[in-house]
């Protein structure tokens, strides 16, 4: 449905100065139709311009960027226009128009792909009831919470029936139980619109609550990509690692290390959880063949894609060099620490 | 020779017609006219949705060079002008038209100021479905800039009360001309007290008009 190829953009910098800021660094990305793409990174990753990259808010230094099969950097202004009117867009900040009611920000874009005022009302109508705000349409957006506001931005995206919705940080402004009506709102919009989604988001649990595939940015680069239990369970850049750890909290480190280290006196290990019932057997039958006695000192363990991820941590007791062994046959097994 | 008010209230009435005259008619034309140049210089600026350096240096020099000349000056250097525009140096329209050259590049000032405070994300979501230029600044800033351009062009209007007096003085018609040649040049204090008073009066409608306007627009 998306694709970039080999996508650069750098900003001028000052003057004089040669180079340039380069926010988008070479990257490649393919997004299928009807997918749910998370886009993750910390601020200033370069995610907000990727993701302005895919409708040509921002043009590409260098590279293409092709939607639904068309070549935008191919097109003239007027045709990225009209490609723009199949692309839904949502924000971080829900950039209402404050001088138009819910329904005229719903009917705005239609009108602007040339539908008239009774078509426009009308669909506006319907897709504020599909995000379940129809009571509220003549009201202004100030008149609105938080969470309306955001339902409002994404009836308003949804209103052309775009093949593509993008995100910007849709949940960031929003507390922990409006963005979780939010984030089943947009489940909804894939599931039953079928529109493809890209989410640009520095919360992991957005990712993991909402995404099937998910690319991790980092200095302008995507350092990793794939599905996101694949990216999740066994993350290779510090990047990935950071954001894991952020969301299942399942690795005591630094001075929870120490404490954990205080109150037991032996050997810690974490073992990772991943759903897959042979590993723990392996592990509990290698304790008992060698003899070794293990308590949970810490534990961390989600859902993600439906499938448990996480770590425990165990206190091994018993003889060094049984516990040498169990360590040894269970390459999946790493000191408490290690990452 | 002091005022005999039994028939001079006639000459207030008629000056101040020729005062809303002449404040309404400028009004009228520097509305649109500064509209044009204040969408002109914001659009033209730097990231602009129609950036063009020449074009926004030309206009920003011309708005520097005219806004800080007193307005009694203004009427005086542009007087050629005025004679070879209008006709005459005299009279209520000669005023009008250093007013209006003065007053369009004042409110140019306050539509560039105003749409600049309307926030870039919602521009950024007008350009995201799809929104030409011309649109985006038509159906998107000016509406939402609304309240804030009512209120300034409330200050412009005021502005103008005093222009018109000024212009008044050197034969431009009007309240001020009537304070000038009966008031002042004839010692007749009964006569400067009204027309200030007119003035006044006027300036408190002109206020009250443009914050009952704005407080609709933006709902509080």
């Amino acid at each position: 449905m998306i694709e970039l190829r080999d996508v650069t953009k750098t900003f001028p910098q000052g003057k004089g100065e040669g180079g340039g800021l380069r926010a988008v660094d070479h990257v490649s990305l393919h997004v299928p139709r009807g997918s749910v793409y998370g886009i993750v990174g910390h601020s200033g990753a370069g995610k907000s311009t990727l993701l302005r990259l895919i409708n040509h808010l921002e043009e590409p230094t260098s590279g293409s960027v092709l939607v639904g099969g068309a070549d935008l950097g191919a097109l003239g202004e007027r045709g990225r226009r009209q490609v723009r009117q199949s692309i839904g867009m949502v924000f971080q900040q829900f950039n209402l128009f404050r001088s138009r009611t819910v329904l005229g920000n719903v009917a705005y874009p239609l009108k602007v792909a040339g539908a008239s005022r009774a078509e426009a009302r009308e669909r506006a109508a319907e897709v504020l009831r599909f995000v379940g705000l129809d009571g509220h349409a003549r009201r202004y957006p100030e008149q609105l919470s938080g969470g309306q506001r955001q339902r409002v931005g994404i009836a308003r995206a949804l209103a052309t029936s775009p093949g593509v919705l993008l995100c910007d940080e849709a949940t960031s402004a929003l507390d922990p139980q409006t963005t979780h009506e939010v984030l089943a709102l947009l489940e909804r919009v894939n599931r039953e619109l079928g529109i493809t989604i890209v989410l640009i988001t520095h919360e992991m649990d957005v990712v993991r609550s909402l995404c099937d595939r998910v690319a991790v940015m980092a200095d302008g680069k995507v350092v990793e990509s794939g599905g996101v239990y694949e990216v999740f369970s066994r993350p290779q850049h510090p990047t990935t690692e950071a954001f894991v750890r952020s969301a299942l909290h399942d690795r005591p480190d630094g001075p929870a290390l120490e404490r954990l280290r205080a109150r037991h006196g032996g050997r810690l290990v974490t073992v990772p959880v991943t759903g897959d019932a042979a590993g723990g057997h392996e592990l509990s039958r290698l304790l008992r063949e060698h003899a070794v006695d293990f308590t949970v000192a810490h534990a961390g363990v989600g859902e993600v894609q439906n499938r448990p991820l996480g770590s425990v941590t165990l206190e091994l007791r018993g003889a060094e060099a049984d516990i040498d062994a169990v360590v040894a046959r269970l390459g999946g097994l790493e000191k408490a620490g290690a990452r | 020779m002091k005022a005999d008010w039994n028939t001079f209230w006639v000459k207030v009435v008629d000056a101040t017609g020729e005062t809303v005259y002449m404040v309404l008619v400028t009004l009228a034309l520097s509305a649109v006219l500064g509209m044009v140049v204040g969408l002109a210089l914001y659009a033209t600026r730097k990231g602009g949705v129609l950036q063009n350096r020449v074009v926004f240096a030309v206009l920003n020099a011309l708005i520097n060079v005219v806004r800080p000349v007193p307005f009694i000056i203004a009427i005086v250097a542009l007087s050629p002008v005025t004679r070879s525009v209008v006709g005459t140096m005299i009279g209520t329209d000669a005023a009008v038209f250093p007013m209006v050259v003065v007053a369009t590049f004042g409110v140019a000032r306050i539509v560039e100021s105003n749409l600049l405070s309307v926030e870039p994300g919602v521009v950024e979501a007008a350009r995201a479905m799809g929104a030409s230029p011309l649109r985006i600044v038509l159906t998107v800033l000016v509406p939402e800039a609304l309240g804030p351009l009512i209120l300034g062009f409330t200050f412009m209007l005021v502005a103008l009360i005093d222009f018109s007096a000024v212009a008044g003085t050197v034969g431009g018609g009007g309240v001020g001309n009537l304070a000038m040649t009966y008031g002042y040049l004839r010692f007749d204090t009964s006569v400067m007290v009204v027309a200030v008073a007119v003035l006044v009066v006027l300036v408190q409608l002109a206020q009250l008009l443009g914050n009952l306007l704005a407080r609709k627009v933006l709902r509080r």
